[in-house]
Parts: structure tokens; sequence; C-alpha cells
């Protein structure tokens, strides 16, 4: 007899093996937004979860706050972005107890890089963006995949929305060359209000066209004071 | 207690029912210097008195964090209680990943309790020299533990271990009745009166005493340093305009090292009987627990 395959590379009648019946992953849609200024990092996300074409929930938050100094906020399938969460606070309060002080974003942003690689051969499905106030006092954001590249830049958006807003972004934040004369600093020296007027804007947009953004977005105003919040309502539809 | 032939091993009884080595553990911890806790209706508090080895060197900390809604005092072999800390520290962290919730303070000390208890019935193992004071505020209310190398527990509404700890108490015999319905400040203040029975050579400063205190809607926090001047400061008022009233927290000190200083005595004897709590001076010998 010729041997036969465990699992036949084409089905009983003939056609290609299609798609499996089944995913461990699911997209719950979402965007998260975050920019740094010269004292401050304004990060937002929105707050409707959804699956497929239908909403399960208009005020699902998608940050992890882990003091007031430090965010991270997750777009993609939220049951992996809680489990990321739980495992980041975890490590967060076991570092406290060893160096008997609060992590740092740098630190934080390795060590979540770290965790995401750790499961490179079966990821979490979640767009993180980490951010907070560096050591001397200036907004940090970084920007991650789903396995843990990251780089720390001036501003970054991540989610469904993404390819909407980041255009935006690069538009008003971002050097036309980086030969232009005087030069740029890659971090913006736009003032607190403005920054969280252009983020507001973002989202009203991307909430026109994306359909998985919508309802509220949730904006964390990060300075050395603290971290305030405002939530701006969103078109439900 | 004298050498005899039945302490060489935890494993060995001696013939009055005794464990020997388990006794000898529970010396270690009344040679570690002064840790008191005490609770009311609203906060749990634990003040410690911190060595330090010499005049060049820092101050032992023995009050530690171990979760929001918990934290212990120590005394006797320190090392043997950080050891214990960071287990408690790990069971608190996986009970909040898998329950969301903290993790109960008379289950914690379950545990802690069950984990001692093994060292007393294993030939290679060694009893843990420290005492333990654990505080915590979870949804049955305040509650106070204290956990002994013997690998028993008891829940107390006031408690003293460690070096002179029966002068403190005594002052907490005398008015643990008043704690219950008492502030914040006052507890903190009679936990710092309480412990300042305990000292004989200087007095409580900033430097040496830590305070950890936890309550409805407070999650744990420690009292160092700066902190701790307000409190002192308080403290000194107190004593200084009460004079022998309020049973001499710093200048009969010395007065309560050895006996019980004359004053005390009855209302300790009175206080014996009616506060159930607060045991006699030697912990019962194992077997009566």
């Amino acid at each position: 007899m010729a041997y036969q395959m465990a699992t036949p590379a084409h089905s009983a009648h003939g056609a290609p093996r299609a798609h499996p019946s089944w995913s461990p992953y699911d997209n719950n849609g979402g965007t998260c937004v975050a920019v740094a200024g010269q004292d401050y990092c304004v990060v937002a996300a929105s707050t409707r979860m959804s699956t497929g074409f239908s909403i399960l929930k208009r005020d699902s938050s998608l940050f992890l706050q882990l003091s007031d100094q430090l965010v991270i906020v997750t777009a993609g399938f939220q049951a992996d972005s809680r489990t990321l969460h739980k495992t980041l606070q975890t490590r967060y309060v076991q570092y406290q107890f060893a160096h008997r002080r609060p992590m740092s974003v740098g630190a934080m942003a390795q060590l979540l890089g770290n965790t995401l690689y750790y499961k490179r051969f079966f990821p979490y499905y979640t767009f993180n963006l980490c951010a907070g106030l560096d050591a001397e006092g200036k907004g940090a954001v970084y920007t991650y995949d789903a396995v843990g590249s990251h780089e720390r830049v001036g501003f970054s958006c991540q989610g469904s929305g993404k390819d909407l807003i980041q255009p935006v972004l690069d538009n008003q934040l971002k050097a036309a060359s980086p030969l232009v004369l005087p030069p740029e600093e890659w971090m913006t020296s736009l003032p607190l209000a403005e920054a969280v007027d252009l983020v507001k804007d973002a989202f009203v947009s991307a909430g026109e066209r994306d359909i998985y953004t919508g309802d509220a977005v949730e904006i964390l105003i990060i300075t050395k004071e603290g971290t305030r919040k405002e939530v701006i309502p969103l078109k439900k539809d | 207690m004298f050498r005899n032939q039945y302490d060489q091993d935890v494993t060995t009884w001696s013939p009055q029912g005794r464990m020997h080595q388990v006794e000898y553990a529970m010396e270690a911890v009344k040679q570690g210097s002064a840790a008191v806790g005490l609770k009311s209706d609203t906060h749990v508090v634990l003040a410690t008195l911190n060595r330090a080895s010499s005049e060049l060197s820092s101050h032992q900390r023995k009050t530690f964090k171990v979760d929001d809604h918990l934290g212990i005092a120590m005394s006797g072999i320190i090392s043997d209680g950080r050891s214990l800390c960071r287990y408690m520290r790990n069971e608190c962290l996986n009970h909040r990943y898998v329950f969301e919730a903290p993790l109960p303070t008379a289950r914690l000390v379950r545990q802690v309790a069950d984990r001692a208890q093994v060292c007393t019935q294993r030939s290679w193992k060694r009893p843990y020299g420290v005492g333990l004071l654990v505080a915590g505020f979870d949804k049955a209310g305040g509650k106070l533990f204290y956990c002994c190398p013997s690998g028993s527990y008891y829940d107390y509404k006031a408690m003293a271990i460690g070096a002179r700890s029966q002068a403190a108490k005594t002052y907490l015999e005398r008015k643990f009745e008043e704690f219950a319905s008492a502030d914040l400040d006052t507890l903190i203040r009679h936990g710092l009166q309480a412990l300042s029975a305990s000292v004989t050579d200087g007095e409580l400063t900033k430097d040496n005493v830590s305070v950890a205190l936890v309550g409805k809607g407070t999650p744990l926090t420690l009292l160092e340093d700066a902190d701790l001047e307000p409190h002192l400061a308080a403290l000194a008022d107190e004593v200084g305009g009460d004079g022998a009233g309020s049973g001499g927290a710093m200048e009969e000190g010395g007065g309560a090292d050895g006996a019980s200083a004359p004053p005390a005595a009855p209302d300790g004897a009175s206080g014996a009987a009616e506060a159930a709590p607060a045991p006699e001076d030697e912990p019962p010998a194992p077997m009566e627990t």
C-alpha cells in the first residue's frame, strides 16, 4: 500500500484543507494612543470591546495603572491582555519588595518586552504601549508588537484604529525630515493641553471610520503631580 | 532550663513529654528585641524596637509589609523571619492572582504555622527561631496573630514578644479594654508606650522604632524615621503630663525591667485572669496547646 499521511493535506473530497475549525485567539478591537511630552505623558484608549461585528461592552478599560507614574495600555485579545496585566502587576509588586522602590518606566518596558517574547511560539495577542515619566521627569512612551519587539518613541498608537491615527500623529508631532533646520527634537514640545486636544480629535476621527473604535475614550494624563483621568464620549454607532 | 540527655534532636521527646529543641527555639524569640501588637475595632498596629549591633551599624529592620492588607513584626532570628516573610508574600501574591482577592489573615497564619510544625517533626530540620506578630485587616475585620516556632498560632487583642516583653504585656493587660474604641493615633501611642516599657538603656527614637498600621480602608503603612516624630512627640507629652498615672513609659521603664514594678503587679494578676488572650510569661509547653 502507498504510505498514507495521518492528516491528509487534501480533505476527503479533494479540496485542500482550508482552515482550522477553532482559533485560540479573538480580536476584541480597541485603539490606544500615547504621546510623550517634555514633562507629561498623555495616554488614551477607546472603551469599546467587540467580537466579530458585535459589541460586547461599551465601557471596558484597556489600562493597567501600576502607579501614579507608570501605565500600560493594551489593545487586541482581551483575555490575553488581562492575563498579561495580572502577570505584570504581580511582577511589579515583587520588584518593589526586592528593591524597596517602585519600578521605573525603563525597567517595566524591558520586563514587558521579555514577558511577551517568553511566549514567542504561542504569543499573547496583545498590542501594547508602556508609558510614564522617566528618571528626568520627561514623558516616556514605549511601543510593542505582539512578541515583545519594543522601542522608545515620542508617540505611538496600537490597535484597530492605529492606521487611521498614526499618520495624523506623524503629521502633527514628527519633524518633516531629520535634516530640517533648526533641528527638531524627537519628543514633542507641544504644551499638555494641546496634546490632549490632539488626542481627542484623533479618536473622534478614528471613531468615524473604524467600527471597533467608539463609545468613549479614556484619557490618562501623567505628570509629576500624578495621574488625572478624563472620559470623553464618542459616537455609539 | 538546663541541658539534659533529651535535648539533642528535635525528634526526641523528654520523659516529661516535652520537646526541648522546640522550647530552645522559643527561647531564641525571647532573646530578640521587643515587638508589640495591638488592635482596635478599625485598625491593627505593630511597633518594634530595632536594635543596632553597634554605634556604627544600622538598626535592624523587623517590620515588613506582606501585602496591602497584611504586615508582620518579628523577634528572634531575623533571617528565619525574612525567609517566612518571603513565603508569606508569595502566598499572598498567588492568592491575589488566582482569586483576585486578598488572602485572609487567618488562612495565611495557618499556612505559616503548618510550615513551622514541619520543622519540629523532621530529623534533618530545625525549628524556626523567630516569633511573628501578624497584623491583617480583611473581611473578618482586624486580626492580630502570634506565630510561634512550635507551630502554634494564637489570636490576640494585644501581645508583646521578645526581650523584656513582660513589662510591655503588663501595660497592655492593664489598658487593653481602651483599645477597641481608640482612634488610630491613640492606638499608636498605646503601642509605643507598651514598647517603651521594654527599653532599659536609652529611649524610643525615630531611629530605633518602626510602626506598621493597617485598617479598614487603610492599606498597610510603615512609619519610620520622620513619620514617627509626631507620634513620639505625642508620647513624650503624654508621659510628661501624666507622670506616674500612665504607668511610667520611659522613666519607669528601668523599674519594670526585672520583675513587674509594684504598681503594675496587682493589675497584672487580675489582668491575667480576665485578659484571656495575653499568655503568661512562659509560652505554654507545646503539648498543652
